[in-house]
């Protein structure tokens, strides 16, 4: 009698994949899949499309329960233990604040993502995998809520992320990423949200700044972040799978990705400006700078990435020099810009304190020395004197990345770096050369940009006429959700409830 | 020297016998801790062995359970039921 052979992973994963679909007779597939032929990518094969992880929906099913289980057992101990008491300092929250309203619907926007995709792709297996990330991006954005839900009792600014997200100014700047990406053709979506994104420059943000949650007493980010992080690594090798797959189906899709890579690699760079400002300035204990961060995640792990796909005629992104000469400022020159427009923003900004600076001399050296710290320490000064330095009103963004206008020139960190594009008779103001060729490249798609700054002062925020009103409109409560952290109720209620936790036991009821 | 690829695990007690594989089955594997992570780099190639883990586990393991703590990785991906491989194929 045969052996009955259990199937292997490979014969499984064809098996359920492979055949389940068909050609559609009674309208052409062209027609059935409208999207996914604009955009010049030349497919000849579809099933030529593997996951490497031949993950099937019924696996998929039994290791994503298990860690919701997992995560939402230790969401749980956390809140009842009143795990924010042990975090290592209240500055911290201010990352998280960051998180929930610039990160978090990311998530989201990534959940839309994934579904018109999984929509717009005629191979079934790419569709399926598209279908999953899609599902685990609404996963990511519920648990995120959930976690920060704890915070949202005790502290300011995790209050209103919904409302501030489509009126922030500065949380134009991850969600004009996303709403770039998503207005996009399928396939240029996945290069920038799976490979360019995901595989090339979160692991920036989930690996240490994670690792960095935790060594600051965050168990709840910790858990979620890692556990987010464990389906990125699906959704990474499916970023990697789709830009080979294209690369092998045809030559002439390759100028095609290559110009994506650029683009998005550029995009995704400037975005993390925000995440290795919150490694530098918010982190009270630090795990490692934004530049030590940078060296290994991009110029060893994605250098390693480009170089194997050399041998389909892809070479490394434009402009990747760019980002390694300005690796000892970039946080720097951000933490600088969101401390002077902080009247503006839902989080608190401060100066650092002696032993954080001394840290930064270390990992930054001259440069921080001569450039950067006297500018804290004047900032410092001013405040100590009552006279906290603010910029009260909103900054020139960039049309592409919407950061302010204020990094200054790869070879020369004195002067400002803009460049200023032109299309349809109007200017527009660009913050690098990266940023000014995304916008000559598609100058239609980025001339219709939303630019908040320009919004509000166009009347268009509430007829706010002042960046005070303008932060009422946001929900914003000034000096509680806004503003300078020392002093700041956050500030007071942390000594406070420390003062009382290692006041001795008299009986007496504070 | 070959570009590293790498792979990073939760640092809890579930991932203790994959890493104590992929210490025994990669002798170029180099281990780094931060706060709540392991990752582990290696030059060109790196190897999972369900039956190392296994060993180490002291109980049947299916190497897709791996998702559970993986928390990111670099490198091609080819699995089956008896190994899981990350490679550069320069």
């Amino acid at each position: 009698m045969a052996k009955n052979k259990r199937l292997g992973l490979k014969e499984k994963y064809a098996l359920m994949t492979r055949g389940l679909d068909w050609e559609t007779t009674y309208q052409p597939m062209d027609k059935v899949f409208p999207y996914d032929t604009y955009e010049g990518i030349k497919i000849v094969d579809w099933d030529k499309w593997e996951d490497p992880f031949r993950l099937t929906v019924e696996s998929y099913w039994k290791y994503q329960s298990e860690k919701e289980r997992k995560l939402y057992a230790i969401l749980d101990a956390f809140q009842q233990n009143n795990g924010h008491m042990n975090l290592s300092d209240a500055r911290y929250l201010n990352a998280v604040k960051l998180w929930i309203q610039g990160i978090t619907p990311l998530e989201y926007a990534a959940h839309r993502g994934f579904a018109h995709a999984a929509r717009a792709f005629r191979g079934a297996g790419t569709r399926v995998a598209c279908q999953m990330q899609s599902i685990d991006e609404l996963r990511h954005a519920q648990t995120q809520m959930h976690a920060f839900s704890h915070y949202n009792k005790f502290f300011n600014g995790f209050h209103n992320f919904a409302h501030m997200r489509d009126r922030a100014w500065y949380l134009s700047i991850p969600k004009s990423f996303f709403e770039d990406a998503m207005t996009a053709g399928p396939f240029e979506f996945v290069t920038s949200i799976a490979f360019s994104f995901e595989y090339v420059l979160t692991n920036l943000l989930f690996m240490p700044f994670v690792s960095g949650a935790a060594y600051n007493g965050d168990m709840a980010t910790t858990t979620f972040g890692f556990s987010a992080q464990s389906d990125e690594s699906r959704h990474m090798t499916l970023g990697l799978e789709v830009v080979k797959f294209m690369l092998e189906q045809h030559e002439d899709n390759v100028p095609i990705v290559q110009a994506w890579l650029d683009k998005w690699f550029w995009r995704g760079y400037r975005l993390l400006g925000l995440v290795g400002t919150m490694m530098d300035y918010m982190l009270p204990k630090k795990v490692m700078c934004w530049k030590e961060a940078w060296e290994i995640y991009w110029e060893e792990n994605g250098v390693a990435l480009f170089h194997d796909l050399g041998r389909y005629g892809i070479r490394l992104p434009k402009y990747h020099e760019v980002a390694a000469k300005e690796k000892d400022r970039l946080t720097h020159e951000l933490w600088a810009t969101l401390y002077q427009f902080g009247n503006a923003l839902g989080l608190h900004t401060w100066v650092p304190d002696d032993e954080e600076l001394d840290w930064m001399s270390e990992k930054y050296g001259t440069l921080f020395d001569t450039m950067y710290k006297p500018r804290l320490l004047y900032f410092r000064e001013l405040e100590e004197k009552g006279e906290r330095y603010f910029n009260n009103r909103l900054p020139m963004v960039c049309q592409v990345c919407q950061i302010p206008v204020f990094y200054t020139e790869p070879d020369d960190p004195e002067t400002q770096s803009v460049r200023i594009v032109e299309a349809k008779g109007t200017k527009h103001h660009c913050c690098s050369d990266g940023c000014a060729d995304i916008f000559n490249r598609e100058p239609e798609k980025y001339v219709q940009a939303l630019i908040p700054p320009q919004q509000v002062y166009r009347g268009e925020a509430g007829g706010a006429t002042n960046i005070f009103e303008y932060a009422e409109w946001l929900h914003l409560v000034k000096d509680v959700d806004t503003g300078e952290y020392r002093g700041s109720p956050d500030n007071l209620n942390w000594d406070a409830w420390h003062a009382r936790q290692k006041a001795p036991q008299s009986g007496a009821a504070v | 020297m070959a570009d590293k690829v790498f792979i990073a695990l939760q640092n809890n007690a579930e991932a203790q016998p994959v890493i104590e594989a992929i210490v025994e089955d990669n002798p170029q594997a180099v281990v780094n801790e931060t706060p709540g992570m392991v990752k582990i780099d290696c030059p060109g190639r790196l190897v999972i062995k369900r039956e190392t883990v296994e060993a180490k586990a002291g109980r049947e393991f299916d190497l897709q359970e791996i998702q559970i703590n993986l928390i990111s990785l670099g490198g091609n991906v080819d699995e089956d039921d008896d190994e899981f491989v990350l490679m550069w194929n320069v």
